[in-house]
């Protein structure tokens, strides 16, 4: 392979690059601009809930039909075109090459594709907003019929550019995925065997894989309400002799697992940052991996935890019960050799550390919340409250984005080459944190008391009216947390051309990323690639002069 | 803090490269696998029907040709045979015999499609469709998938039969037959799977 550093154009430099640091970029900064849009649809949600019929300033009304409409899109582009980027395909592509020692991916012309796949995914969804009867409005789940034929939704094209959209983004991450698997096994530097690979991109591969093996069934079910939506199937129509829980299998066999999908790569960089600032080996490298395994398996067996309420067979209830609460068992034991590997480390807190720490704290509410809604009896009463809204971004806001950013302010120097600012890092640590659990803590308490979601002008119904304040209060927090990530947006954007120049280790670590450039230059490494002699994590070995140790010794 | 670096780490000595796999048919065979679960969750979704306690298939709707395809599947089952020796014929490089059982494998397959083809629009011609009923949803989806991807691996084929009577492959240089021959025997692996449950 030679990757002299030759003269790019502008085009195949920054749009058609097939460099995975670029990608990278191009996967990073696709989730901003669509967090951006899924934020601004959130605020447009908290607001019509806090505010029924009043006006939204910067947009206007929110009526039942736009909010049904904005419910559907914010869950599809924050699971699909905020959490799949930001925290699989550019980590994946920016640090599995780095971290194992190769000079790109396996197959980069596949890597360009599985770009330009997501981005066109994320065109047909904007899209969708602009066709005759607007966009799909059924919810980010897709339950037929309503989703299955455009008599019941009144939306025939923006449900089938949502179905395209959905399958752009399904085959980005399949390709995606397919990649990293191929890079990591065939693609190590000389002696990076198995248990020297760094967990940040042993989770990034379990989570590929998770992706990988659930979706088949998920993008068959697609294809199928595709055609019902298109050409007159009734394979999810009770009036044609189809079976609508079908789709809901389908979906969920798929649903639960994208969750560890985006809950993985947070967990790896989470372990890899855990490594450095407390200046100590992990504790339980193969038990930690070992448990990944058993909850990855048992992640395929849960999906109808789901589907309590939807007419399951209540035999059936009880197994999947039971591999629910099972599958606590290898989190749990990751959590603990988490906290085992804090106990004795020199502990250094600085910014990523505590961001990675802010993400445990609040997964775990997540986490445990999910215990009583995987169990039938618990949730045949909160099922489709508030308490299940609580739940889910208990533990997919932390993943994406404690987590993600955990990973950026981590290695924002290596991808830059310059170094963010951390008193405005910290400051947008505290306040995501504070406004974050002001947003979803008290939605616990509302949806305990019965409060259903979905529910655009929840005033018609007195019931609710005892959770106006709350609502009002989770509004506010919610408008603030979302207003705090422009303190992020600034500092990436001034720190990337102001900030101050990046050393090679500015934390001392030992993965073999920090041994580049940088930035890290085209194709990686100088003339030699790493030759790896050590464990990830040698950190304070006893009888050595420093507390670290390179992965390699040869650069 | 006592003992918990790995002990192997310390030996600079190991610096060997372990045995890579092929990347490319590594490739070809996680796309395999994802393959096999798109199917496994066509299949189960057409089982949820087939085993229902329901008729099945519907009555008013016509039957599949079973001794015709019954036929077809033992000339797709032929071409993987010929693509089996074809390959063993390339490794022992007995040339001619490669070329001419490769290109068997890929008139075989043609044929296949053709017959397919041809009942198709005998149903269609009988009434059944995707909209005439669940049935026909189901025949025409899992049938016609399995029939693309016959098709998408045609693609492969006469790409890969032009290349062999070009002289492009010889006993060391195998690894496009090789890929093609991967993602053939899948193909003609699902088929008999897909014939017992939809037409029998
Ligand atoms: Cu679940």
């Amino acid at each position: 392979m030679s990757h002299d550093s030759h003269k790019q154009s502008f085009i195949s430099h920054y749009i058609f690059s097939t460099d995975h640091k670029m990608i990278a970029k191009q996967f990073l900064l696709l989730s901003i601009i669509m967090a951006c849009l899924g934020g601004f649809m959130a605020y447009l949600i908290r607001w019509e809930v806090a505010f029924p019929n009043v006006p939204a300033p910067f947009f206007g009304l929110v009526s039942p039909d736009k909010f049904n409409a904005i419910i559907t899109l914010h869950g599809t582009i924050m699971i699909f075109f905020v959490g799949m980027p930001f925290l699989a395909a550019f980590p994946s592509n920016f640090f599995i090459p780095l971290m194992i020692g190769a000079r790109d991916m396996a197959f980069p012309k596949l890597n360009l594709a599985s770009f330009w796949l997501t981005f066109t995914g994320a065109v047909l969804l904007v899209a969708s907003f602009f066709v005759p009867g607007g966009p799909v409005a059924g919810g980010w789940v897709g339950y037929p019929p309503l989703s299955a034929s455009s008599e019941f939704a009144g939306v025939k094209w923006g449900a089938a550019l949502w179905i395209l959209s959905l399958a752009m983004a399904f085959f980005s991450s399949s390709v995606g995925g397919l990649n990293y698997l191929v890079t990591v096994i065939s693609l190590r530097a000389p002696g990076m065997t198995y248990s020297r690979v760094p967990m940040t991109v042993w989770f990034l591969l379990g989570s590929a894989v998770t992706f990988f093996f659930s979706v088949g069934p998920l993008i068959a079910g697609a294809f199928m309400l595709l055609m019902d939506n298109m050409f007159g199937t009734g394979f999810f129509l009770p009036a044609k002799g189809g079976e609508p829980m079908l789709w809901e299998h389908l979906f969920w066999f798929f649903g639960h697992p994208e969750v560890y999908v985006l809950f993985f790569p947070a967990l790896g960089m989470g372990l890899d940052i855990m490594a450095t600032f407390t200046r100590k080996p992990i504790f339980g490298y193969k038990l930690i991996l070992g448990s990944t395994v058993g909850a990855i398996t048992l992640s395929f067996i849960v999906w109808a935890h789901h589907m309590f309420l939807s007419g399951l067979n209540p035999v059936l209830a009880t197994p999947f019960s039971i591999t629910t609460i099972l599958i606590s068992i290898p989190f749990a034991i990751i959590i603990f050799c988490m906290f085992a590997s804090l106990r004795h480390g020199a502990i250094r807190m600085e910014l990523p550390f505590l961001w990675m720490v802010g993400f445990l704290a609040t997964f775990l509410v997540g986490g445990l919340t999910g215990i009583f809604l995987g169990s039938a009896s618990a949730d045949i009463y909160l099922h489709g409250t508030y308490f299940v809204v609580a739940h889910f971004h208990y533990t997919l806001f932390p993943s994406v984005f404690f987590g993600g950013f955990s990973g950026v302010y981590y290695w924002f120097s290596k991808m830059y080459g310059r170094e963010l600012n951390k008193k405005l890092g910290l400051l947008h640590l505290v306040l995501t944190f504070i406004f974050f659990n002001g947003t979803f803590w008290p939605l616990f308490r509302v949806g305990i008391g019965g409060m259903i979601r979905r529910i655009a002008d929840p005033s018609f119904y007195p019931q609710y009216q005892q959770f106006a304040n709350w609502n009002i209060f989770c509004t506010i927090s919610a408008i603030a947390l979302i207003a705090s990530q422009a303190i992020f947006l600034w500092n990436i954007v001034w720190s990337m051309t102001h900030g101050p120049k990046a050393v090679k280790n500015p934390y001392d670590s030992n993965t073999l990323e920090w041994l580049a450039d940088s930035p890290p230059p085209h194709g990686n490494w100088g003339a030699k690639l790493p030759i790896v002699t050590g464990d990830p994590y040698e950190y304070s070995k006893p009888g050595e002069a420093k507390d670290w140790r390179s992965q390699a010794q040869n650069l | 803090m006592k003992k918990v670096v790995n002990r192997r780490a310390s030996s600079p000595a190991v610096t060997r490269s372990e045995p890579r796999m092929n990347p490319a048919k590594l490739g070809i065979l996680l796309f395999i696998c994802a393959e096999i679960m798109f199917f496994a969750g066509l299949i189960s979704a057409f089982a949820v029907f087939r085993f229902s306690p329901v008729q099945w298939p519907p009555a008013g709707q016509p039957r599949l040709p079973v001794q015709i395809t019954a036929v077809n599947t033992i000339i797709l089952l032929l071409s993987g045979v010929t693509f089996f020796l074809a390959f063993k014929a390339l490794k022992a490089a007995k040339d001619n015999s490669f070329k001419n059982l490769l290109t068997a494998t890929a008139a075989l397959g043609l044929i296949f499609l053709l017959i397919q083809g041809v009942e198709w629009i005998h149903l269609l011609q009988f009434g059944l469709t995707v909209h005439s009923s669940i049935f026909g949803g189901f025949f025409y989806c899992l049938v016609g998938m399995h029939g693309f991807h016959v098709a998408g691996g045609m693609v492969a084929l006469l790409f890969v039969v032009t290349r062999a009577w070009q002289g492009a492959y010889s006993s060391k240089v195998t690894l496009g037959v090789e890929l093609c021959r991967m993602y053939w025997f899948f193909v003609v692996g699902l088929w008999p799977v897909l014939f017992a449950l939809v037409y029998l």
